[in-house]
C-alpha cells in the first residue's frame, strides 16, 4: 500500500490528513500512533477504500483506490472498526461471518469450510449459533477478525485493537497479531496504547494532527521524548521511569524490563 | 466511618448458571480511593451495579446478602434517590451524554430533581468549575474530544452531590495522557470533597498509586483486598488479568540483583529515590 501526498477533509471543514505519504511494504506490521483525533482512524479507512483521498491518491497492490470499488479493495485489506458491534447486524455469529463471503461468491461449501477454520482459529467454535450482541467485549472483537480472516486479506487493518481488554486478553491480541504475520500477512494497527506497541515491536508512524511527525523502527520513536510531546503521547512506563535517572548517567532510550535494569545496575555499580 | 458495606451477597443473573457474584463482603470507609481490577467477566461490572441498586431492580436474578451505600439498602431504595448518594460514570462517555450544550447535559438531572433554579444554576457551576471545564459549557457535548466527555459525564455526576462515586473503566476510550490527566482531577476531587471513589481499571499502572486500597475480583469473589503493594509482592496478577505495572516489574528485577534494594515500588516516585539511595550508598 502506498500513500502520495494524501489530504483528506470532512465535510465539516475538519482537515484529518495533510500531506500524508506513507509506503506500507508486504509482510510489516506497522503502528499508526498518536492522540485521539490525530487521523489514525481517517487513515486507516483509506486503506480499504471506505475513504478516499480529497488530494493525493493511495495505491492498493498498484490499483487506485478512487478507481474502484470498495468490494475489490477489501478482498485484499480487511479492515476490523474500534467497536467491533458496529459490524454486526445479523442474528447468529455463523450468518454474521458468511454473509460477506456470499458476497464474494464463495461456493457453500467453501463458505462453510472457512467460517469453520476462523472460528476455530479465534476459539470461537462454541457461539457459532449464538446472536454477535451476546458475546462480551473480548469476544466481539475476536469475531470482528474472524470475519476478516475468513476471506483470508493479506493485510489487516485494526483500528485499536487494545480497548477493554484485559491483560490475558492482550496477551492473546499479541499473539495472534505474530502470528498473522509469520503467515505473511501485513499488519496495520492504530493505536494509542503505548505499551502495547512497545512490547510488539513493529515499524511506527506517529501522528499529530493529521500530519506524519515520525516514521521508524519502535525503538527510536517511542524512545524520542520530543517527539512523543509533540504527538501528545506519554512515553512508555520504562522510558519514563529512566528519564527520571538521566541526570544519574542513565540511557534511558530502552523498552524492555530486562534492557533497563542493565542500565540501572551499570549506573549503581559504578 | 463505613460508606459502603457489602454482606454476604451473591447474585445470579437470571437465566444463567453460573453466579456473577459469590459471598462478597466488601466494607469501604469514607474518603477511600479504592482500584476494583481482575479479568474481564469476573464480576467486576456486576458488583459496581449493586452498588447503585441497577442490580436487582433493573438486571434481574438471584439476589441475596445485603449492601448498604451511604446507609441505604440498595436493593430496597428507589434508584433515583440513590442516584444522590452514589453516582456512576461509565466506560463511554457518549451513552451518558444527550443534550445539546455542555450546560444543559449537567443541568437535566438537577430539573428531574425538582430543585429550585438558582440551586441547580449553582450546583452546574460548581461542577464546570471541579472539572476545569467552564470553557466547554456551551459546545456540543458530541464535538468534544473523548477525554473532554468523560469529564462532562464526570461533572454531572458531581452535580447531584453523592457521597460515593462508582466509575467502570472511565478512561477505555481514551488516550493515555488523557487518561493519566483525568485520574489526576479524580483523586483532586476526591480529596477536595471528601468523596469516596470506586474506580474499576485495567489500566492499573495508571491508577494504583492513587489508590488506597486494592480489590481483585475473578470468577465472582474478591481473591484480594488490601494494600496494592502487598498484591504485587505475595500474588501473580498476571493469574488474575491484572496488568503488571512496570515499575513493579522492575523493581521486583532489581531486589533479585540487588540484595541492597530494600522494597517493591509501585510507582516512579518511589523507585526513583530507591536507585538514588543505593547509588549514594555504595
Amino acid at each position: 500500500m502506498v500513500f502520495e501526498a494524501v489530504h483528506y477533509t470532512y465535510a465539516s471543514g475538519v482537515e484529518a490528513l495533510r500531506d500524508v505519504n506513507i509506503e506500507f511494504r508486504d509482510g510489516e506490521i506497522v503502528a499508526l500512533m498518536g492522540e485521539n483525533g490525530s487521523g489514525k482512524t481517517t487513515l486507516l479507512k483509506h486503506m480499504n477504500g471506505l475513504l478516499k483521498p480529497t488530494k493525493g491518491r493511495v495505491l492498493v497492490d498498484g490499483v487506485d483506490t478512487a478507481k474502484t470499488s470498495v468490494a475489490q479493495v477489501s478482498m485484499k485489506v480487511g479492515l476490523v472498526f474500534q467497536n467491533a458491534e458496529d459490524m454486526f447486524f445479523e442474528s447468529s455469529v455463523y450468518d454474521e461471518m458468511a454473509f460477506a463471503l456470499k458476497n464474494f461468491g464463495f461456493t457453500e461449501e467453501k463458505i462453510r469450510r472457512r467460517i469453520e477454520w476462523a472460528l476455530k482459529f479465534f476459539e470461537l467454535e462454541e457461539y457459532e449459533n449464538t446472536s454477535p450482541f451476546l458475546l462480551s467485549g473480548g469476544e466481539k472483537k475476536r469475531l470482528a477478525m474472524a470475519i476478516i480472516m475468513a476471506w483470508s486479506p493479506p493485510v489487516i487493518c485494526l483500528d485499536e485493537p487494545t480497548i477493554g481488554q484485559d491483560s490475558l486478553q492482550k496477551e492473546k491480541m499479541m499473539h495472534m497479531i505474530k502470528m498473522l504475520n509469520s503467515q505473511g500477512r501485513t499488519v496495520v494497527l492504530a493505536s494509542h496504547d503505548v505499551e502495547f506497541i512497545a512490547e510488539l515491536k513493529p515499524r511506527v508512524v506517529l501522528l499529530s494532527a493529521g500530519e506524519v511527525l515520525a516514521d521508524g523502527p519502535c525503538e527510536e520513536v517511542l524512545t524520542d521524548m520530543r517527539l512523543l510531546e509533540r504527538a501528545s503521547l506519554t512515553p512508555p512506563q520504562v522510558v519514563a521511569l529512566l528519564k527520571r535517572l538521566e541526570d544519574l548517567g542513565v540511557d534511558y532510550r530502552v523498552l524492555d524490563v530486562e534492557g533497563a535494569v542493565e542500565k540501572i545496575l551499570k549506573v549503581i555499580r559504578k | 466511618m463505613k460508606i459502603v458495606e457489602v454482606e454476604s451477597l451473591s447474585f445470579t443473573y437470571a437465566g444463567v448458571k453460573k453466579p456473577a457474584l459469590s459471598d462478597i463482603n466488601l466494607q469501604i470507609d469514607e474518603g477511600e480511593f479504592v482500584l476494583i481490577a481482575g479479568p474481564s467477566g469476573g464480576g467486576k461490572s456486576t458488583l459496581c451495579r449493586c452498588l447503585n441498586g441497577l442490580v436487582p431492580q433493573f438486571y434481574e436474578g438471584e439476589y441475596s446478602g445485603r449492601v448498604v451505600v451511604d446507609g441505604l439498602e440498595a436493593d430496597k431504595t428507589p434508584i433515583h434517590v440513590l442516584s444522590q448518594h452514589v453516582g456512576m460514570v461509565f466506560q463511554n462517555p457518549h451513552n451518558q451524554l444527550f443534550s445539546l450544550s455542555v450546560e444543559s447535559d449537567i443541568a437535566f438531572p438537577l430539573e428531574n430533581l425538582g430543585l429550585p433554579r438558582e440551586e441547580i444554576r449553582q450546583r452546574v457551576e460548581e461542577a464546570l468549575s471541579t472539572m476545569r471545564i467552564e470553557h466547554l459549557r456551551d459546545r456540543s457535548p458530541f464535538e468534544l474530544s473523548g477525554g473532554q466527555q468523560q469529564r462532562v459525564a464526570i461533572a454531572s455526576v458531581l452535580a447531584m452531590r453523592p457521597r460515593v462515586i462508582v466509575m467502570d473503566e472511565p478512561t477505555s476510550y481514551l488516550d493515555p495522557l488523557s487518561a493519566s490527566n483525568l485520574f489526576k482531577t479524580i483523586d483532586e476531587v476526591r480529596s477536595k470533597l471528601g468523596l469516596t471513589v470506586l474506580l474499576v481499571e485495567h489500566r492499573v499502572d495508571l491508577a494504583v498509586a492513587r489508590a488506597s486500597r486494592l480489590v481483585v475480583v475473578a470468577e465472582g469473589r474478591i481473591i484480594y483486598n488490601g494494600p496494592p503493594r502487598t498484591f504485587f509482592e505475595e500474588q501473580n496478577p498476571h493469574l488474575y488479568g491484572v496488568a503488571y505495572p512496570k515499575v513493579v516489574k522492575l523493581s521486583v528485577r532489581m531486589r533479585k540483583a540487588l540484595n541492597s534494594w530494600s522494597k517493591t515500588c509501585i510507582n516512579p516516585e518511589e523507585f526513583e529515590e530507591e536507585v538514588r539511595k543505593l547509588r549514594g550508598g555504595l
